[in-house]
């Protein structure tokens, strides 16, 4: 006992000792402080303001400015990453600005981009209905040449009319806005207008001319070889240049109407081949003319864009820094006089120095009159709970957290999940070819660690990378574990001398038939190369992993008993110690440690006893002769004493336990008849001190309540003692599974195709053997291994000692603020 | 198949069903409403909805904000999380989806054509159209000059054609046959849903028949109501009224007959259901009574959740979200106008 108590404590054992603190902090110094808590990290405020609505906080207008100007940088962003500007490392720092100038300078940028935006969106609308009209030149000419060549021949037409107007169309802005479609008037009634339209309209387009027509039009359609900018949606589609014939006046002004409600845009087109050509030649010329312009207006847009993304990422930092601050002084109280700020949070003990000095500092350089006070106060509810992690434990602790945060100051199993759950996964994917394949995995992933920490990362590889220590441990494991299976993608080598087995005549002709003779001392480490192959090969395995599972389990199952013992040590609670610890170490212990020692002692002596049949008549007839079974002197009295303190134990952790709650809260409140009295005098002399911590709850002992869990608790003990055992089974399983499938792939892929003379067939062999190693036994095996051991660690494990119903220590701090983006 | 949907209905609809109640958990509360009508500005309303499923939609908008704005993108996630819903769907839950879009389109059609009447731009009717009831014609309405036309050229390729062949006869476009035209179509529409839900069978048939007669009465009750004093004759406005309900029959003679409000208010006090509506409102007054209807709406909405393996929470998902959209805009217009204290008079509580 005393041992335990003069352990030296160990830092990931216990959470850290949290302590609630009350900050009293001048107005004109409380910005200053709690930048720099932020910088230090390590408070984690109370929202004493959480009844109201977060427009009726005080820095309600800062915050709205802080999101005002999130808001622009997103749309720098936004705009630099259209424009495909790559960023790049800017290490050099410039000096800090204020918050009011940064605000200034973003409002300008805006201003000044949205206006170039808009100059450049009126060129590019531009630009993009002579690319229109072009294609529409391009397309619908040859539509009417062909018509010339067919069918009519169409008199030569005074177009010089049109073609001025087309030259007011290109000097103006927007052809858009003149009137569409000029269509010339043949002899015969008929006009056309062409056009063009989105591809994914262009079949209702049709019918709905042909319907507004009564089906007396003629649709011609070309499609446009390249995507082309919509001058008014201004995204890139796939058009198709269209021409309508049709007869009437009234049919046109229908079909410009639809033309309009289907966007598609119309463009005149001349019905001379010069006049066409001429058209052509102004619009490439003014195509050209604009292109320029456009270029320059570019190349200004992308230089001011550049110079924005230098900065960008600072700014983002700092409105992002300023928001946090913000919105942790709203989570502030004002105190009476309304001159300070009242703040309450957690922080762990250690850290009281530090933040006492960053308070000063925050004093000091604010030139305030009165220090800010720090004191500790006592809080009703549970502290949250804070690991101080490394890169290495941090990610067992997730592995412990996924399943639930420790209570404050609970007994932490991550200490040994470092260990036992590689070890777990290593019995289960034991093959140190496999291994040293993960192993080198792992250390790829280490050796990156400084750029890829840096880097954003796809959710998978994001995962992997976070577990990369898990990933080596479990790797150096399964090599272990493989030399111990002595398989190498399920092949046997003879690294630790001869084996132990030799044939019984020269020829070995009866090898696999009667068997081998042993001439020497067994193989010194792990399993005899010469098992493999042999007839009786799974027996022997099966019955080595059956049996080392069990152990495995049992002594993984005690150790998370002790560790509730260590919990209620801990708390000071004898009574969990008494009535639960001592009953189920009993109880686990005469039943299945029985079974463990009894595995032992046949491992030593050889012995020939059948377990089962043990284990079942120790329950069936306790007094009935063991016969052959018996491994040793005193077998019987010795079962039947443990079968009597299994079943002694049982209403031992069942009934004890509510009633003697019971009892100590009669005591307690032993004379306290009367209620208690109403606290409406107390609180005017209550000291205003927190308003969070006075939140207090009665309790009320509920006996059934706690008898019928003490009861769950009790029976979900008993049967998990077998099932959780049972349980640790798979550990045997898996690692048959995993070396039986590897020796399917090994035998019937690689040995295979090895036998053949093709070169060929020999390297598509290898191909298969290698992927279905890559894919099947390193990727899914993994995964299936790591996942058993994640359940024998959460629930065989946990379930023994752990609660976790904590919750984590998230203190206000800029670090966490930067990842978070 | 009465009843054994629960064997049945997880295969297809099971994953939507627990994504429409998802969507529902993020509704906002009688609290949220509260604090919303609190806000001083326009921009008090996004700091408030920025905490809710809206942040995102409102997040990227510069700052002096509109009420159009916010209900716009309001409504965009609506439609958002319609399509998203849409292209989940199997058959027959893609159809009731659509079906429920329909109203929509009836509104839109007679929003375009009203429009084109009036000689407004179709480009700014078709910013005020209800995203969720756009189809791909519907700015070519503009181009038809009578009903039949309307009907060759464009609806004939909607859904809305099957409804269309009941109001052809009339021929010329004024204000008058286009409303008669809207409650023709909406009857038409009412019935052909309340048909289908009755194919679909189960829960569906039977929380949507309530709830569709309840559309049904409200839209008698309002056609009554608006056409007192005008023009419409008994018969020409008996032929308006849905044929099911549970008004129907009995209740459409006597409110086909009807003269004025209180005696609207008498036939409709027959109903025990309707009764606790009217007895709300003092007499001779029709104002509040849409706030009544409204009220009484969600609160069968409402219940819809309560039950497992139908299509009805769809149905009633999208109402309530509509609900709320209106509820936002009606807060952002009273907080525009500075008439906070009218500010409880059209929100409708949804939880």
């Amino acid at each position: 006992m005393e041992f335990i108590d003069n352990m030296t404590a160990m830092d990931l054992m216990r959470s850290e000792k949290m302590s609630y603190i009350q900050l009293i902090i001048p107005i004109e110094s409380a910005y200053r402080a709690v930048s720099y808590l932020g910088e230090l990290g390590l408070l984690q405020f109370q929202d004493l303001n959480a009844d109201n609505s977060p427009f009726q906080r005080t820095f309600v207008n800062q915050v709205k400015r802080c999101g005002e100007m999130s808001r622009k940088l997103r749309f720098f962003k936004d705009q630099i990453s259209k424009a495909g500007i790559v960023s790049l490392e800017h290490p050099v720092m410039q000096p800090d600005i204020e918050l009011e100038e940064l605000e200034i300078q973003l409002t300008e940028h805006e201003h000044e981009l949205i206006e170039m935006n808009f100059n450049g969106e009126q060129l590019w609308q531009t630009y993009s209905e002579l690319l229109e009209f072009k294609m529409v030149l391009d397309k619908a000419g040859s539509f009417l040449l062909l018509e010339k060549n067919h069918h009519v021949v169409v008199e030569e037409r005074e177009l010089e009319e049109s073609l001025n107007s087309n030259r007011e169309h290109i000097e103006t802005a927007s052809l858009l806005e003149k009137e569409m479609g000029p269509s010339i008037s043949d002899q015969s009634g008929v006009n056309y207008i062409s056009g063009i339209i989105c591809k994914s309209k262009v079949v209702i387009f049709e019918r709905m001319l042909f319907r507004a027509t009564r089906g007396n039009m003629l649709f011609n359609q070309a499609p446009v070889d390249e995507e082309i900018v919509d001058p008014v949606t201004s995204e890139k589609e796939v058009k198709i240049v269209f021409m309508v014939h049709f007869s009437g006046e009234q049919a046109k002004i229908k079909i410009l109407r639809i033309c309009e409600a289907f966007h598609a845009n119309c463009y005149p087109v001349p019905e001379d081949v010069t006049k066409q050509q001429q058209l052509t030649r102004e619009v490439f010329s003014r195509l050209s003319d604009l292109e320029a312009t456009l270029d320059a207006g570019i190349r200004q847009r992308n230089k001011v864009l550049s110079s924005i993304d230098y900065n960008l990422t600072k700014w983002a930092n700092m409105v992002r820094r300023e928001k946090g601050i913000y919105d942790t002084l709203n989570m502030l109280n004002f105190d009476v006089t309304k001159k300070c700020l009242v703040g309450e949070g957690w922080c762990p003990i250690f850290a009281r120095p530090k933040i006492q000095e960053a308070l000063q500092r925050a004093t000091y350089d604010s030139n305030s009159q009165v220090g800010i006070i720090f004191h500790v106060m006592d809080a009703a509810e549970s502290p949250p709970t804070y690991f101080r992690t490394n890169h290495f434990t941090n990610a067992f602790q997730e592995i412990v957290d996924a399943y639930g945060v420790a209570r404050y100051q609970e007994a932490n199993p991550a200490v040994y999940t470092v260990i036992t759950f590689p070890f777990l996964f290593a019995v289960m994917f034991g093959d140190w070819g496999h291994g040293i394949c993960l192993l080198i995995g792992a250390l790829v992933l280490i050796a990156q660690e400084s750029k890829l920490s840096k880097k954003k990362l796809g959710s998978f590889m994001e995962m992997l990378f976070g577990g990369r220590y898990v990933l080596l441990l479990m790797a150096v494991f399964s090599i272990y574990g493989g030399l111990i299976y002595n398989e190498f993608f399920s092949i046997p080598f003879h690294i630790f001398g001869e084996s132990a087995y030799k044939c019984r005549d020269g020829n070995c002709s009866d090898a696999h038939s009667i068997g081998l003779v042993k001439y020497r001392d067994p193989y010194p480490f792990g399993i005899d190369p010469s098992w493999r192959g042999s007839r009786t090969e799974l027996p022997f395995l099966n019955s080595l992993k059956m049996k080392m599972s069990i152990l495995l389990g049992v002594v993984q199952m005690n150790l998370g008993i002790i560790l509730s013992y260590l919990n209620a040590r801990f708390y000071g609670s004898s009574l969990d110690i008494r009535y639960q610890f001592i009953p189920q170490m009993i109880f686990l212990n005469s039943l299945f440690g029985y079974l463990s020692l009894l595995i032992i002692i046949k491992w030593c002596t050889g012995s020939q006893a059948d377990l089962y049949h043990v284990m079942i008549y120790m329950f069936l007839s306790p007094t009935g002769d063991l016969g052959e079974d018996e491994l040793f002197w005193g077998q019987g009295p010795l079962q039947v004493t443990l079968l009597l303190l299994a079943l002694v134990a049982v209403p031992w952790m069942l009934f004890p336990k509510p009633f003697i709650l019971r009892k100590l809260h009669t005591e307690r409140f032993e004379g306290r008849t009367y209620g208690k009295l109403g606290t409406s005098e107390m609180d005017i002399e209550e000291q205003p001190d927190s308003a969070w911590t006075r939140r207090q709850h009665h309790e009320d002992f509920n006996f059934s309540e706690v008898f019928v869990h003490q009861m769950i608790h009790s029976i979900e003990f008993v049967l998990g003692a077998v099932s959780n055992t049972a349980s640790y089974l798979r550990l045997w399983a898996l690692s048959l599974a995993h070396s039986e499938l590897s020796t399917v792939f090994y035998e019937k892929v690689l040995l295979l195709a090895w036998s053949y003379d093709s070169l060929i067939v020999k390297l598509v062999g290898f191909a298969v053997f290698a992927f279905a190693t890559a894919f099947i036994l390193l990727m899914m095996e993994t995964l299936s291994a790591f996942l058993h051991a994640l359940r024998l660690h959460w629930v065989e494990f946990q379930n023994k000692f752990y609660h976790g119903d904590g919750y984590k220590f998230r203190p206000f701090s800029f670090a966490s603020l930067e990842e978070e983006d | 198949m009465y009843g054994f949907e629960a064997l049945t209905f997880n295969i297809h609809g099971g994953y939507l069903e627990a994504i429409v109640r998802g969507h529902r958990a993020s509704l906002l509360t009688a609290s949220d409403y509260n604090n919303l009508c609190q806000c001083e500005t326009l921009d008090d309303i996004k700091m408030h909805l920025s905490a809710t499923e809206y942040g995102p939609y409102l997040q990227n908008e510069p700052s002096p904000l509109h009420t159009t704005t916010i209900v716009e993108k309001c409504t965009l996630k609506l439609v958002d999380e319609y399509k998203s819903m849409l292209c989940q769907a199997t058959e027959p839950l893609s159809t009731f989806l659509e079906y429920i879009t329909y109203g929509h389109m009836i509104d839109n059609v007679v929003l375009i054509v009203t429009g084109t009447l009036h000689e407004r731009d179709v480009q700014e009717l078709l910013e005020k159209c209800h995203p969720l009831g756009m189809f791909d014609s519907i700015a070519t309405l503009a181009v038809a000059q009578n009903m039949r036309e309307l009907y060759r050229l464009v609806l004939v390729d909607t859904p809305l054609a099957l409804y269309f062949s009941e109001c052809i006869s009339s021929e010329d476009l004024d204000d008058m046959n286009i409303e008669i035209m809207r409650n023709t179509l909406y009857k038409a529409y009412l019935e052909d849903f309340y048909r289908f839900c009755q194919k679909l069978g189960g829960a569906t048939a039977e929380i949507m028949s309530d709830l569709l007669s309840f559309e049904a009465d409200r839209r008698v009750v309002n056609i009554t109501i608006n056409s007192i004093g005008t023009e419409l004759t008994r018969d020409d406005r008996r032929k308006l009224y849905s044929n099911f309900g549970l008004l129907y029959p009995y209740g459409h003679e006597e409110l086909a007959i009807c003269e004025d409000i209180d005696q609207v208010r008498a036939a409709m006090e027959k109903y025990p259901p309707y009764q606790s509506i009217f007895s709300k409102l003092s007499y001779g007054e029709s104002q509040m009574l849409d706030k009544a209807f409204y009220d009484e709406e969600v609160k069968r909405l409402c219940l819809t959740f309560e039950q497992q393996f139908h299509y009805a929470v769809f149905f009633a998902y999208m109402r309530l979200r509509e609900q709320e959209i209106r509820n936002l805009m009606w807060i952002s217009e009273c907080v525009a106008q500075n008439q906070k204290s009218r500010v409880h008079d059209s929100v409708v509580f949804i939880f």
